[in-house]
């Protein structure tokens, strides 16, 4: 009896003084863990989701910064066509593209009606590292690079906006992010922005052939969009999703008409609302003719009455007369 | 074997250990995670313009618009500093009544959109059906349905509107079930006449009348005088059901009655009422052999400047363009953009304050 009890005695006490450094040893891993963790995204700012800098952020910079800002944001578009999608190119010209610091179109193959760097290829990979590797040799000067298809519609004021408070000498790929496994990634439909610093990065391993080759994965084909972030991935660059202060999605890859027709089947008490962002930067899938409509949409329509006194100006770009 | 014992009983105090202070801290880093979400739930005034529901007071079949005025001039939202204080000015000097002209069929696929967009900025909306219907609601014209029918639908309307509501605004919109209307501007247009001068707006035909009618769909809106002629014509047979054709047949009218008709165009004499989609006005290129040529009062310009930025309404805008239009014109911009077209501000209306 008495030898039982203190066997049990025993076992107890040795299972209270496992149980007791079993809590210590997992809190111990758990903390080194996350303090681990902390110390890394400090300096590699690796979030997922980025924002639009709310309006009490901007007010806090004085009024001539913010205007100087204004001034010293420039956007470098590359619009990647090809000839057969004529009639999105001659809209693209004709409407959002004038509102770049610089347009630049890359085609597969030369066409005489309009002006373009011509990539002689019609591999979709191949063409975006092309484009990418031109934009940078004439980039200078321009602090950030986005990258659209010509059935995009993309308002390039929205964009500034969005990027005001981000330092292009950091590295930056944003979008509207999918996850595709382990890869996140920003769909090229939706455009597709790079900073300054990302792009050298990846102009620079674009000559490793063995992280970014130019035929792509042989094994398993990807799509160029794909390509793209595991080339940047290898140089440190993650991408971003971006979102308005109000945790709305500004890179859209849908059409106006079909996010409105989501939202009328979902919420139909709050359509405008639940749709989409009052400052969204792209829409995909807009015919050529609807291009004209939302400029008419997005610079002129608008109540009389109401006014926005917003914390940057730009002016309308000349010789164009539908915005 | 007390001591093996033991260091069982020890790893299973570890393992027993560890398992329950993985939880535990599993639940607090999770709280944690959840108060540390960035402050981007401040409450949106997403509801500025808010939808549904908290708009209106109920009068009988009337709509009482309850927003207006903007939150006392000023709203601030995490994404823009807006002054509404001109709108609001505007919206208790140029009170606008707008009836829209619908039926039994179309209140669940074409009114109800109306209701939950553009019609939210009238002070008082009124929807006319053949046949009353309490819920919507809407008033019943005692006519049957049918395009033979939209004279007799508008005359009793406008004649219903007289009847009730003449001292409770100054000027009468009517409005089809697929017309979209921007009722501020409509308010810009309208500041620089008098509810007591007999005049009408709308977008200007000029066939069969010496002084031109106005589209119906396109809609067109009456000053108080106007509306008192108007009803006063059928009062005393001057003015009779002579066709069913009823944009026609009430320019006649009110042409026979002494009320004018107006130049609804901008300052820069481009059109603000449309009778088509802003696609088509902005991208068509109309067809020599087209009816429009030859009925636009104004000479038609295609392109661009077919449309004044302050436009005032379209037609045959289906139940997705309506909420499109609503937010190209109350939601999405292109931040910090100083538009092309600035019109001075009408007289006796005070500017929104400088920034503060």
């Amino acid at each position: 009896m008495c030898k039982d009890d203190s066997k049990m005695i025993s076992e107890g006490s040795s299972f209270i003084k496992g149980m007791l450094l079993g809590g210590i040893f997992c809190a111990a891993v758990t903390l080194f863990g996350n303090f681990n963790k902390g110390h890394q995204s400090t300096t590699d700012h690796h979030h997922h989701h980025i924002q639009a800098p709310s309006e009490e952020e901007l007010l806090k910079l004085p009024e001539p910064k913010r205007l100087e800002l204004s001034q010293h944001i420039r956007v470098y578009c590359i619009i990647l066509v090809q000839p057969r999608e004529l009639s999105y190119w001659a809209a693209v010209v004709d409407t959002w593209s004038k509102h770049c610091d610089k347009a630049e179109f890359y085609t597969s193959e030369d066409v005489k009606v309009f002006r373009a760097v011509s990539l002689d290829t019609k591999d979709q990979w191949l063409m975006l590292r092309n484009a990418l590797k031109h934009a940078y040799a004439n980039g200078k000067g321009y602090s950030w690079f986005f990258v659209a298809l010509p059935s995009t519609f993309a308002i390039i004021e929205n964009l500034k906006y969005f990027l005001l408070n981000k330092d292009p000498s950091q590295p930056f790929y944003i979008g509207h992010t999918v996850k595709s496994g382990e890869l996140e990634y920003a769909e090229l439909e939706g455009g597709v922005v790079l900073s300054f610093e990302a792009l050298r990065r990846l102009v620079g391993v674009f000559s490793d052939d063995v992280k970014c080759p130019e035929q792509g994965r042989a094994l398993w084909k990807l799509t160029e969009e794909k390509e793209l972030a595991v080339c940047l991935k290898y140089t440190g660059v993650f991408a971003e999703n971006a979102e308005d202060s109000e945790g709305k999605e500004v890179f859209n890859t849908k059409s106006v008409s079909t996010l409105i027709k989501e939202a009328l089947a979902k919420k139909p008490q709050e359509v405008v609302n639940g749709c989409c962002s009052d400052v969204a930067i792209t829409f995909h899938g807009q015919s050529p003719n609807y291009m004209q409509v939302l400029m008419y949409g997005v610079y002129r329509l608008r109540p009389y009455g109401h006014t926005f006194h917003d914390s940057l100006i730009f002016l309308p770009p000349v010789d164009s007369d539908n915005d | 074997m007390a001591a093996s014992s033991s260091r069982c009983a020890f790893y299973l105090g570890f393992l027993v250990g560890t398992c329950i202070l993985y939880f535990f801290m599993t639940l607090v880093w999770f709280e944690r995670k959840f108060k540390m979400q960035p402050d981007s739930q401040v409450p949106s005034m997403a509801g500025q313009w808010g939808e549904e529901n908290q708009s209106w007071r109920v009068e009988g079949s009337a709509l009482i618009n309850l927003r207006h005025p903007h939150l006392q001039g000023k709203s601030v939202s995490p994404t823009h500093v807006h002054f509404a204080r001109v709108a609001d000015q505007l919206y208790k000097k140029v009170r606008i009544l707008c009836w829209v002209m619908t039926g039994p069929d179309n209140l669940e696929t074409k009114a109800r959109h109306v209701k939950a967009t553009w019609s939210r900025h009238c002070n008082m909306v009124i929807f006319m059906s053949s046949r009353e219907d309490p819920d919507f609601p809407t008033v019943g014209l005692g006519t049957k349905e049918g395009r033979d029918q939209l004279y007799w639908k508008t005359i009793r309307a406008f004649q219903y509107v007289e009847q009730h509501h003449s001292h409770q605004a100054d000027w009468f919109l009517k409005a089809d079930d697929d017309t979209f209307v921007v009722v501020d501007n409509l308010r810009w247009i309208l500041s620089n006449y008098t509810a007591d001068e007999p005049v009408y707006f709308g977008k200007r035909f000029k066939p069969y009348t010496k002084q031109g009618y106005m589209s119906g769909g396109a809609g067109y809106v009456l000053s108080r005088e106007a509306l008192r002629r108007f009803v006063k014509g059928f009062r005393t047979k001057v003015c009779t059901h002579t066709t069913s054709v009823e944009d026609l047949a009430l320019g006649q009218c009110l042409e026979k009655m002494g009320v004018l008709a107006g130049d609804s165009r901008d300052s820069m004499h481009r059109e603000t009422f449309h009778p088509f989609v802003p696609e088509h006005h902005l991208t068509v290129k109309f067809a020599k052999s087209f009816w429009y040529w030859n009925y636009c009062y104004y000479p038609i310009v295609e392109g661009p400047q077919c449309c004044s930025d302050l436009a005032v309404s379209f037609h045959y805008v289906d139940a997705e363009l309506m909420y499109m239009l609503e937010y190209y014109t109350y939601h999405l911009r292109a931040y910090g953009y100083q538009y092309r077209y600035q019109p001075s501000l009408p007289e006796g209306v005070e500017p929104d304050s400088a920034r503060t």
